[in-house]
């Protein structure tokens, strides 16, 4: 037997003669959780769709318990042990959880073959005792439908124990997932380590990393860069090798200078979402709303920007009331609003960078109707110079950034209409140490230019870093307002916290 | 060796292979072009008497005119994200509308001219208000006017083809300009072109695409979701009533049973063209090219002497084949 339950030897591959991972060496023991960070195109991603037989590697070997495994497929990989948890889950939404979890290898009652009857009762009680194994009280019955994000991906785990993976590769997993549920996550991740199953865990966030991680490798431009004990490494050691020179502070230093009241927000109510929030934003102010998902802080600026209109309350732009009904108004009022999820909200994935940048400034660069294609030209490539957006050209297909330089394009298409109020839900999610820092000296100069900032952040050092006041919301009420020197982690969690129970 | 490259040049070369500057889209819609050159050539030669003649060639784009025009509302409506099922009924109703008006001697002949694109607007209009505000999923509610509009022809037209008209409205797709080039041709390049236009130099355009493209996207970034939504069906609706006004002028009468499949034949169209399901994707010109590969092999099938019977398993065949083309297009991004 081998030390290593997964050894990836002196992995290559090219995409069109560019080599995107270069004679990279991989080894995993079983029952360790084995990190792996890098910045987005490092080749983080590339490396475990080779693992798991998305692509083929162009050379190089993986060996399997020291035998050489061979397998051109997700599925091969799985009866190879190997199974994964993507960032992005594809639940079948109208099965139960049984159903789910024996997709494609159902019990049977009578083999007749494609024919056979799928033996429900049995599933159910499979399912069960493998649930309750890891300690999770979900009825085997319920649909996938009713699951949270947290539940689908335990599902997924309920799945990848029950085809007793070896190897499971966990992309992201705490993207989308409130801080409680991140706890369990890492107490399902103990309970697959109890059983001797390597867990391969890619995240970008260093804390969780830290907490949860044995050995980290760390991959820099397709080449691996270093793996270690991860009590040997700390945070900016990490960063360092990851982007290969040193980011000493990752904040950029800010002085505070709040100007005039720019918008006011009384007592605004959303029913179910929000209720009775009233805040007051300066020019060149940067203001944190912090909170935990699902507290409402998505919810209350989507109702300032008029994407879901709330049902009582005022808002004030330089003092006068105004009613923003549709986006349209907002934008107008010179309200900026980038949103969370730039797949979904954001951008429109079947087009190019210039049409995203340009879309919100169509009317300023056209005439009766007709757009100048000369001055959106321009336009764009001016955003894209302005913000260093990598991109070949202002031609090229949305869907072929990385996530940091589709984040930048959702920044430009908002900058080009010079908003006066910028609002930022979660700017930084999924995206790499290099490009968060770009967004955050972008925020600084911008605040410094007298623009209004909200900041909405699930990262609280990231809130702390940028903020000048944070105010909290928890079940959808404002708890608790905090001027600089209160910032504190337990502080901000304090008041996040308040409500969480008596909502429930 | 390996050659050290910057982090920007090897992003910058990974963006371009994965289809950033090596367009897919464009290289798709070059590939149905190739496709329409080659059933080209492929009936030139083997009817190179027939076929090839001038007068053939122009027969060709008359017969592709009608579709075209129809299928030019329909890029719209795709292109937002949605489906028009109720254009053929709506040929018909305002065909029987216009021919009802076109006797001889009775109206001056902007009536039914006006009457049959109010008529096909309206429809139009309702079917995008239905989608837009109803928020009922533009498949049924299209089906559902398709049904009515037909029964309104029919009972406008006491189910009899409508006669009688006069020859000022039989000009309107019988005639020709500089002898040779009929008027029916001459819409459809009008159309063709102020489509064209449309979606790729306005702001207007802009939005259909943003709609289909992410329709919530759109709406965060200031489009009026609704209002392009009423728009694409509502100009759907009106150049069906163009449509039907020239097929009944073509035809010499207003038959409330014409223009039966006809949407069919106008989203076969649209789909070869390349343009996305799916909405937000797709050229204006993809249509133009889908209506003549579909007149070409009516006609050229026809020429050779193929029974129409073949012919539908042919024309069948060519949209599967475009929407396989289009699936591997899109897998690959």
């Amino acid at each position: 037997m081998s030390e290593f339950v997964l050894e990836m030897l002196n992995i290559d591959k090219s995409f069109f003669k560019v080599k995107v991972i270069d004679n990279v060496t991989l080894k995993v023991k079983p029952g360790e959780v084995h990190a792996i960070v890098g910045e987005n195109g490092a080749g983080k991603s590339t490396l475990m769709k080779i693992l798991m037989g998305i692509y083929h590697a162009d050379s190089g070997e993986i060996l399997i318990d020291g035998k050489r495994a061979e397998y051109s497929n997700p599925k091969e990989a799985l009866s190879n042990g190997i199974a994964m948890i993507h960032q992005e889950l594809n639940p079948i939404l109208d099965m139960e959880i049984s159903e789910n979890i024996f997709t494609g290898r159902e019990i049977k009652k009578f083999n007749f073959g494609g024919l056979s009857i799928v033996d429900h009762k049995a599933q159910r009680l499979e399912t069960e005792a493998l649930l309750e194994n890891i300690g999770i009280s979900l009825n085997p019955k319920s649909l996938m439908r009713k699951l949270s994000v947290a539940q689908t991906q335990l599902i997924e785990i309920v799945k990848a124990i029950s085809l007793s993976s070896r190897i499971v590769i966990m992309d992201e997993p705490t993207s989308a997932i409130t801080d409680k549920e991140v706890e369990n996550l890492f107490r399902q991740i103990k309970f697959l380590k109890s059983k001797s199953v390597a867990v391969i865990y890619i995240s970008h966030k260093m804390d969780e990393i830290f907490k949860v991680a044995d050995t980290i490798t760390v991959l820099r431009d397709g080449k691996h860069i270093c793996t270690e004990n991860a009590s040997k490494l700390d945070n900016d050691k990490i960063i360092k090798m990851m982007v290969g020179r040193e980011i000493k502070e990752i904040y950029p230093e800010r002085e505070q200078s709040p100007g005039e009241v720019v918008l006011e927000v009384q007592h605004l109510t959303r029913k179910k979402k929000f209720r009775d929030i009233s805040f007051k934003l300066h020019s060149g102010e940067i203001l944190g709303i912090g909170g935990l998902v699902g507290a409402g802080r998505s919810e209350l600026v989507e109702g300032i920007f008029g994407v879901a209109r709330p049902d009582s309350g005022d808002i004030f732009i330089r003092g006068e009331k105004t009613e923003i009904s549709h986006p349209d108004k907002a934008i107008k009022k010179r309200i900026a609003l980038i949103t969370e999820d730039r797949k979904f909200t954001g951008l429109d994935l079947k087009t190019t960078v210039a049409h995203n940048i340009t879309i919100v400034h169509l009317s300023k660069l056209s005439k009766f109707g007709v757009i100048d294609l000369a001055k959106e030209s321009r336009a764009a490539d001016e955003q894209i110079k302005k913000l260093d957006i990598r991109v070949l050209s202002r031609k090229s297909m949305i869907n072929s950034l990385s996530g940091g330089n589709q984040q930048k394009v959702v920044l430009a298409k908002w900058l080009l209409t010079d908003p006066d109020i910028i609002i930022l839900d979660d700017p930084t999610r999924g995206i790499d140490v290099g490009a968060k820092r770009d967004i955050y000296l972008l925020m600084a100069s911008l605040a410094k230019a007298g623009k209004a900032i909200i900041l909405i952040s699930s990262e609280i050092p990231e809130l702390m870093g940028l903020s000048d006041r944070i105010i909290v919301l928890a079940a959808g009420r404002l708890t608790g307002e905090l001027s600089k020197d209160e910032f504190t982690q337990e502080n901000i969690m304090r008041y996040a916290s308040t409500f969480e129970v008596a909502n429930v | 060796m390996f050659k050290k490259l910057s982090d920007n040049k090897i992003k910058e070369s990974i963006e371009r292979n994965n289809g950033g500057y090596f367009n897919l889209h464009s290289l798709r819609e070059l590939g149905i072009f190739i496709v329409f050159l080659v059933i080209l050539a492929v009936l030139m030669i083997l009817s190179p008497n027939a076929f090839a003649r001038p007068t053939n060639l122009i027969n060709i784009l008359k017969q592709a005119s009608i579709n075209g025009i129809l299928a030019a509302g329909m890029t719209f409506v795709i292109l937002s994200g949605g489906i028009d099922l109720s254009v053929g009924s709506t040929v018909a109703l305002t065909g029987v509308i216009a021919a009802s008006f076109a006797h001889p001697g009775e109206y001056p002949l902007f009536v039914p001219i006006i009457l049959a694109a109010g008529a096909g607007s309206f429809i139009g209009f309702l079917n995008g208000l239905g989608v837009a505000y109803g928020n009922i999923p533009s498949f049924i509610v299209t089906l559902g006017s398709m049904t009515i509009v037909r029964g309104l022809a029919l009972i406008a037209s006491r189910g009899q083809p409508v006669f009688n008209l006069s020859k000022s409205f039989e000009h309107i797709a019988g005639g020709f300009i500089f002898e040779y080039i009929p008027h029916l041709v001459v819409f459809f390049v009008c159309v063709a072109g102020i489509a064209g236009f449309i979606l790729t130099k306005t702001v207007f355009g802009r939005h259909v695409y943003a709609v289909g493209g992410n329709e919530t996207a759109a709406k965060v970034s200031g489009v009026n979701v609704g209002y392009i939504k009423v728009a694409v069906y509502t100009i759907a609706g009106f150049l069906a009533g163009i449509a039907g006004l020239l097929l009944a002028s073509r035809i010499v009468s207003g038959n409330p049973t014409a223009g039966a499949g006809y949407e069919l034949d106008a989203i076969a169209a649209v789909i070869i063209g390349g343009v996305s399901m799916s909405g937000g994707a797709g050229k204006w010109y993809g249509t133009v090219i889908g209506a003549l590969i579909i007149a070409v092999i009516g006609n050229g099938l026809d020429i050779l002497g193929v029974s129409s019977y073949f012919q539908l398993i042919i024309k069948g065949s060519i949209i599967i084949v475009a929407v396989l083309l289009d699936m591997k297009g899109k897998g690959k991004q």
